[in-house]
């Protein structure tokens, strides 16, 4: 094998293709990529593609360009891997998911980089308003600025924070990262307005059914496996 | 000319977006402007219908973008008025007969032709709606005072937003005053609470938009109408002119605090 097709590996997946691409520069990368692609265009054509790009940072604009290059050749993104939070976030922002298959690491012929969950101190900001269809997944808490409206989910193996409403799906204390159980019971649930769609903290869903909205900030936690819901109230 | 190119969507189906980009159209080409409304929504035309157009149709978008015909042969000008025209959709193809770099091509040859171009998205988030919203400059986001409706509205926007689309404008579409009052419909107020946008427009609910669109008669040629009056409106505010919003005598105190939130007099 010489050094340019290691740089981008293409495997079959269940239901499409997995291409993983090396360490390098994007630019090179890209125009290999496209490269490979346009060399066998009636392989590629009508294929769902996932992409394992490493550490490369995407900006949404990246991404998107990416995207509507594949998308000209027929070829339908539905994930990016990465190590990269930055980029993990770019592609949940765009729809597009974030992991294939549990076995990952044993794919990829790179060094895995660990993801440590710090119990303290992982936290990831959300600085906008999470609309339907957006979904958070992080190994960590998640702190969001803005609204969660309706359609919207959040999946953290910590705490979720909205400063703003939630009226989306929350998931805390949740097992992100297929890793073996480690549900967090200890996790909570925190809004200034509360009304979530769907509330779940470790494996307890709470029954939202004849529950009133608060008009002060509140946190719900779990006590002996039962919800409670404690008013904020500023001294 | 430099033309704006503005983007008509919904997320849902069935909202009104092809009746708003026919009121549109004809409401600014009354105003003397020369604009063109392209049908974004390949194999499932209707906005030829609507504009009462359809039996004109010699050439459509597909046949500019494959290079059958000159981009002026596909533009049908208007019975009405003769600064408006209209690019139809191909009913006989799909959308991957169009991507989105062909429309803003499309968008930039355009540009140099009218002052207006009007996209017609189709519905849905998939290919049909990337191709509408690639060229915009502007795009007005459609929806009804319905809870599926704006909820669809609400991904719409994400996804405009994280493509880094700016933020779109709002017609709210379809608003029975009366059944708000009854709290029998989201009010105005409810819908923009929850998708946090600037607001360019609502649209009253109306028989006659209907009748009209049944004649190919858009509405926005109905001077009675007060759905006609509120596309008449927004035209305006496309025009960069500060329309107050109209003053219908049922809305009392819902409508001051609706001119709070569009942040208008």
């Amino acid at each position: 094998m010489n050094s340019k097709n290691s740089l981008i590996q293409i495997k079959g997946l269940r239901d499409g293709l997995l291409i993983s691409l090396g360490e390098g520069e994007w630019r090179e990368l890209e125009s290999l990529l496209f490269e490979q692609i346009d060399e066998r265009s009636s392989f590629f054509s009508g294929a769902r593609l996932a992409l394992d790009v490493g550490r490369q940072v995407f900006r949404v604009v990246d991404l998107t360009k990416l995207r509507d290059q594949l998308s000209e050749r027929s070829i339908s993104l539905w994930a990016v891997v990465s190590d990269e939070p930055k980029t993990v976030q770019t592609a949940q922002l765009l729809g597009l998911a974030t992991r294939i298959s549990k076995q990952r690491s044993q794919e990829v012929a790179r060094p895995k980089v660990a993801r440590k969950i710090e119990k303290e101190g992982d936290v990831l900001w959300v600085e906008r308003t999470l609309r339907s269809g957006m979904k958070v997944e992080h190994n960590g808490h998640v702190v969001v600025m803005g609204d969660v409206n309706p359609g919207a989910e959040i999946a953290a193996a910590g705490n979720i924070l909205v400063w703003g409403r939630l009226r989306g799906s929350v998931y805390a204390g949740a097992n992100v990262d297929g890793q073996p159980a480690s549900e967090n019971t200890d996790a909570f649930v925190c809004a200034l307005t509360m009304t979530p769609t769907r509330l779940q903290i470790a494996s307890e869903i709470e029954n939202r059914a004849g529950k009133k909205t608060s008009k002060k900030a509140v946190k719900i936690s779990l006590k002996n496996g039962k919800f409670q819901t404690e008013v904020w109230n500023a001294k | 000319m430099s033309a704006k190119i503005v983007t008509v969507t919904s997320g849902k189906g069935g909202v009104g977006k092809t009746t708003a980009i026919a009121s549109l159209g004809i409401a600014l080409a009354a105003r003397g402007q020369k604009v063109v409304c392209i049908d974004g929504d390949i194999g499932l035309r209707n906005l030829d219908v609507i504009m009462g157009l359809e039996n004109r149709i010699v050439y459509d978008i597909v046949d500019i973008v494959e290079g059958r015909c000159r981009l002026r042969q596909a533009m049908i000008r208007d019975k009405r008025l003769p600064g408006l025209f209209l690019i139809p959709a191909a009913q006989t193809r799909d959308k991957m007969a169009v991507s989105p770099s062909d429309m803003i091509r499309l968008g930039d040859e355009l540009r140099e032709e009218v002052d207006w171009v009007l996209i017609d998205s189709p519905a849905g988030i998939e290919r049909g709606f990337k191709n509408a919203i690639a060229p915009a400059d502007r795009i007005l986001v459609l929806t009804n005072p319905e809870i599926s409706a704006v909820r669809d509205a609400d991904r719409v926007i994400g996804i405009l937003e994280a493509e880094e689309k700016g933020t779109p404008s709002l017609i709210l579409n379809r608003v029975n005053y009366e059944m708000v009052k009854k709290q029998e419909m989201l009010s105005p107020e409810d819908v923009l609470d929850l998708l946090a946008i600037d607001l360019i427009g609502i649209v009253p609910e109306d028989k006659s938009v209907l009748i009209a669109a049944n004649q190919g008669a858009p509405i926005a040629l109905d001077k009675e109408s007060r759905a006609g009056q509120a596309f008449r409106n927004i035209a305006g505010r496309l025009l960069g002119e500060d329309v107050p919003y109209m003053d219908l005598e049922e809305q009392g105190g819902l409508w001051k605090r609706i001119s709070k939130l569009a942040g208008r007099g």
